[in-house]
């Protein structure tokens, strides 16, 4: 039989690996008809609301909920005294601490949730929130975690014992009431030691700012007790399904065959929709209490309020170096402000998430990391915006610390990095904090950046223009950002990654049906990464068969096999390796098929694009698809019949993406404007599995870095108001304020993934914060500045510009 | 964001209108594109038990230039005051102002009515209707009235209009000369950090007649009247235009909040000011 395409054209047509395969959702999305949480309707569906207290921090004197209960409509009004006889009054958190799900006698932030109410319309359930009378007893507020370590008031009494002892906390030794753990990773002793006696040392003091990931979908849930089969279908927007149903199911005491978590099409996450929140406890408790379906679903201001946060860290950075401008050590102090409850999402033995990645793409000899973790009377959270792990955190320290070290030693800060980075031969490399970079080759990526935007032509006008402000001739000034970072993704090992105890492994399970199509189910879920499309293309290329006849499932617990879900840019390191391993085992089974077929034996026939040829007689060959159908129709002596595979994939590491950016920005030193002139993005992902899609990613990353970096920001008076509430004050950019992105690329694959693919859709954001950041650093360093804390909104570069007399 | 219950009216003239208004006093509000109101409402800062919409009320959505006089119905949108020519031709600065409000989907909808009559300090139109020194028309139980932007705001979100009163048009003479609309925003959508409105005549190669107003500066648009005489009789050199803008420093009062402190809202507004009256001269 002689085969009438080319092999090029049977490599086009599976649209797997490398293909700008245009994304499968989006006809759906487009077009109005995806399908969130909110568009879920039930028979008989109750909708709930909460009653939040305004008061940061107070005592709960009495609850009356006789006038909400009296209004037509109201069917329950829920309180904690209704959950503690399940026990259900307080949740654990995923970082090993307990936090209330409706106020316990005593609220700690505002916008927390003090009573749900249950009624026939969202309409209803309103107005019967306004009607529940809450006697509050107003107490001292701690917005600052420094003071927080200092006060007298208590602010999580639960934690002290009735001795006035102070017990140990999921991560050790407190050492205040307000106290939550001290993380500690590297040698303080020999850290210090190295700085004391260097011959040049940097020093800065930064606060990264707490924001929050908001996507555009707020959190919500949908609960459904069918009270005669006894299950429990829970729809939500779940980052983690599987981990849901599991922390469910020890919750509630239902058995977890008798629970069915979903995530529906998720509307962007960010990290936001990755914990548990009272509203999802709160709708499975209504829905027991009912026995008819009750939605939750939060609006913006009560997610902006109440649902995880991101970063507030308090970083305070010691660098030492050779004059030469060799680094030499790194020591790093981090007061975490955690707000009312330690609710980050980490891996369990990591509280200050992977923060100990901190020495970035550098070749440090000897480093120390401390990490103490504080209560204050703020929203709880912590979670990873669109990064793994703090990772966003420990690269916008070490890319300010390597801009200050440049300050101090008067070089160029390019040129600073280049000295220091990890060379490629020093690949797989362990960090002084621990960890073992699988690859990378930085000078490369680096080279190609400067090359690019001419840097040493920017330099040049830079200083060009420094003169003529200096001279009067213009108020504008132009900064040039740079940054080169290293992620951590990918989590990760079980042997040190897990999340309440459940291995941080993934999944994927493969069914190919008959006439050569197929459906593989993953343990991850997208919120907009556009799984659908590249998981497809991997399995495309493993198994010889389109793109475009492969579905993929995800979120579905009662269909897809258990993983982890979907954050920390884990979905291609961890679920996309078990995919391509799930094909290899299908490509293994096919060949025997194909052996018996073709009456060879199983070692004369190898794979090739879409089929099995005989080895040296090209025209003799099985197609996948005619192994798809001879697997279920033929009787093959010694196989069973079928076609299926199924992998649960636990990586032997995590990979290392990295990338080079560089912003040219010009600022407007009176009314403190910045105008992005130019942004270049290199990015390193390993193999490359959708070109566009992983543009695409670039884009909202460095979207959302410049927000954070530029405004975003949830803010808190002294009294614990957030004075950041809604999307007027809240910084989430439009097309307007975006400007035009280059991206570019290259490619050094992970050594130990299947496919050598790394991840990518934090990578933006954790490098994008710095280098929009020290754009506008670098803008006021002629002119003294060393360094300014984000975010560097208008009226905060004014401050900057008027600090250094640029206005006198 | 769900509003408390409230009855829905939209009568088909005025008379029904005021009729309403008289019925349920302060308990009533009218609503016109509903953008300042309706946000309002879902936050359940303004309670409005009976809400008028205008939308089926006949004359309100005209633009009439005769005899040197502008004359806009309540309920043009800024989308139609953008896109009117012969608005731009005798009054430019109506498009280059309405061009920096909100985005293009709140412009659809958002009136000029509304804009001016809610006394929202945020808004822009208040302030250009003070720099053009503009006429509110009122209808109302006791009859009709007409009061000067200049006059017209007390306070924020309070006025001079009564209850039972609709702003039902705007007038104003065309203005001549130069004209600028400058605003500093965070981002799309925002409110002012500061903004300016200023026109300018030219006489002899000085200032004939200048008029400055400002934006979001203070509780009311601030009309700034010795700022611009601090310009009239000068060639709008740096002396004259530094002396404007001391002189509107001392007419505002702006507060502190999340666009940043007084020091540099004072500061962003002297900027702004200083570009206002750049543009405008340079056009006079």
């Amino acid at each position: 039989m002689k085969d009438e395409i080319s092999r090029e054209e049977r490599v086009a047509g599976l649209k797997g690996l490398g293909c700008s395969r245009k994304r499968v959702e989006d006809a759906r999305f487009t077009q109005g008809k995806g399908n969130y949480v909110d568009d879920i309707k039930l028979p008989g569906m109750l909708h709930g609301d909460f009653v939040r207290s305004p008061y940061a921090h107070a005592r709960i004197k009495s609850i009356n909920i006789d006038a909400a209960m009296a209004l037509p409509g109201v069917t329950a009004v829920l309180t904690a005294k209704d959950l503690e006889p399940l026990g259900l009054h307080w949740m654990p958190t995923l970082a090993g601490d307990k936090q209330m799900v409706l106020a316990d006698g005593k609220v700690l932030f505002q916008g927390q949730e003090v009573a749900f109410v249950v009624a026939s319309d969202r309409y209803v359930a309103a107005d019967a929130v306004e009607l529940v009378e809450v006697d509050y007893e107003e107490l001292e507020v701690i917005v600052d975690p420094f003071k927080s370590l200092q006060s007298d008031v208590v602010l999580r009494e639960d934690l002290v014992a009735d001795d006035g002892s102070i017990p140990n906390g999921a991560h050790g030794p407190r050492k205040h009431p307000n106290h939550i753990f001290t993380w500690e990773a590297g040698e303080e002793e020999a850290t210090n030691q190295v700085i004391d006696n260097a011959a040049v040392v940097a020093e800065a003091e930064m606060y990264y700012h707490r924001t929050h990931p908001c996507p555009l979908e707020t959190c919500g849930s949908v609960a459904s007790m069918d009270k005669v089969n006894g299950k429990l279908t829970l729809w939500g927007t779940f980052q983690a399904p599987h981990v849901v149903r599991t922390v469910a199911s020890l919750l509630s005491g239902i058995e977890e065959h008798n629970i069915r978590v979903v995530s529906p099409d998720i509307g962007g996450g960010f990290g936001n929709k990755v914990g548990v929140y009272p509203g999802y406890i709160c709708s499975i408790v209504a829905s027991i209490v009912t026995g008819v379906p009750v939605k939750w679903v939060e609006d913006r201001m009560e997610n902006l309020m109440s649902t995880a946060f991101a970063r507030d860290y308090w970083m305070k950075g010691k660098i030492s170096a050779t004059k030469e401008g060799k680094i030499t050590g790194l020591h790093c102090h981090v007061t975490a402000d955690h707000g009312a409850f330690d609710a980050c999402a980490d891996p369990t033995k990591f509280p200050a998430g992977f923060m100990n990645i901190c020495t970035g793409s550098y070749d440090i000899p000897v480093a120390y990391l401390g990490v103490d973790g504080v209560y204050t009377n703020k929203a709880p959270g912590g979670v990873s915006y669109r990064c793994s792990f703090r990772v966003t955190e420990a690269v916008y320290f070490i890319e300010r610390m390597i801009e200050v070290l440049a300050i101090e030693l008067n070089m160029d800060p390019a040129e600073l990095r280049s000295i220091n980075f990890i060379k490629k031969e020093q690949f797989p490399y362990t960090a002084a904090l621990g960890w073992e970079y699988d690859s990378g080759d930085y000078q490369t990526a680096w080279d190609k950046a400067l090359k690019a935007v001419d840097y040493k032509g920017l330099r040049a006008e830079q200083a060009e223009r420094v003169e003529a402000f200096k001279r009067g001739e213009t108020r504008k000034v132009m900064g040039i950002g740079l940054s080169f970072f290293t992620e951590i993704v990918g989590a990760g090992p079980v042997k040190n990654c897990d999340i309440l105890g459940m291995g941080m492994f993934d999944s994927c399970e493969i069914r190919i049906h008959p006439t050569g199509s197929a459906v593989a189910r993953l343990g991850t879920i997208s919120q907009g990464q556009g799984h659908a499309t590249t998981f497809a293309q991997i399995l495309a290329t493993e198994i010889g068969l389109s793109a475009e006849s492969i579905t993929i499932e995800e979120g579905d617990t009662d269909t897809a096999p258990y993983g982890l879900g979907t954050y920390g840019s884990r979905s291609t390191p961890v679920a996309g390796a078990a995919a391509a391993m799930a094909g290899r085992k299908i490509r293994a089974k096919a060949q025997m098929i194909a052996a018996y077929l073709l009456e060879v034996h199983d070692n004369d026939v190898e794979f090739d694009v879409d089929r099995f040829v005989v080895k040296g007689v090209p025209e003799r060959f099985k197609t996948m698809k005619e192994i798809a159908y001879a697997a279920y129709n033929q009787a093959i002596p010694g196989l069973e019949p079928g076609l299926e595979a199924v992998s649960y994939y636990d990586p032997p590491n995590m990979t290392y993406p990295f990338g080079a950016y560089v912003c040219v920005m010009d600022i407007d030193v009176d009314t403190g404007v910045p105008e992005i002139r130019r942004f270049y993005a290199l990015d390193d992902c390993g193999t490359r599995i959708n070109p566009m899609v992983i543009e695409g990613q670039i884009h909202g990353g460095l979207t959302e870095a410049l927000a954070v970096a530029l405004g975003q920001e949830i803010a808190y008076d002294d009294m614990g108001n957030v004075k950041t509430a809604t999307l007027m004050d809240f910084f989430l950019p439009t097309a307007w304020e975006v400007p035009n992105y280059e991206t570019d690329f290259t490619v050094t694959p992970s050594p130990h993934h299947p496919i050598g693919a790394k991840g990518v859709g934090e990578s933006p954001h954790v490098g994008g914060v710095p280098c929009f950041s020290n754009a506008v650093q670098d803008a006021f360093r002629p002119f003294g500045n060393r360094h300014t804390n984000m975010p560097h909104d208008h009226w905060r570069i004014w401050q900057t510009a008027n600090n250094l007399g640029m206005h006198d | 964001m769900i509003p408390a219950a409230f009855e829905y009216y939209r009568p088909t003239d005025m008379a029904g209108v005021i009729a309403l208004l008289k019925e349920h006093g302060d308990d009533a509000r009218v609503i016109a594109g509903g953008h300042s109101l309706i946000p309002m409402m879902k936050l359940r800062m303004a309670e409005v038990p009976h809400l008028i919409d205008l939308q089926a009320i006949e004359g309100l959505n005209g633009i009439s230039i005769a005899g040197g006089t502008v004359k806009i119905g309540a309920m043009i949108t800024q989308h139609e005051i953008i896109n009117s020519a012969e608005l731009e031709k005798a009054a430019p600065i109506m498009k280059e102002a309405a061009l920096q409000i909100a985005d293009p989907q709140v412009r659809y909808m958002g009136t000029i009515g509304g804009n001016v009559a809610n006394g929202d300090p945020g808004n822009d139109m208040p302030g250009l209707m003070q720099c053009l020194n503009a006429q509110f028309h009122l209808v109302g139980s006791d009859g009709d009235r007409v009061v000067d932007a200049r006059d017209f705001y007390e306070a924020a979100y309070m006025t001079d209009r009564e209850d039972d009163e609709v702003l039902i048009a705007v007038s104003f003479a065309a203005p001549i000369g130069g004209f600028a609309y400058e605003k500093q925003k965070r981002k799309i959508g925002d409110y002012a950090t500061a903004a300016a409105a200023v026109q300018i005549s030219k006489e002899g190669g000085k200032v004939g007649a200048a008029s400055i107003a400002m934006t979001n500066l203070s509780d009311t648009p601030i009309w700034s009247e010795a700022a611009g005489a601090a310009l009239i009789g000068t060639a709008c050199d740096e002396a004259s235009v530094k002396a404007a803008v001391t002189a509107m420093l001392s007419d505002i009062d702006p507060t502190e909040d999340n666009r940043g402190p007084v020091a540099f809202k004072r500061h962003a507004a002297g900027i702004v000011l200083g570009r206002a009256i750049a543009r405008a001269w340079s056009r006079a």
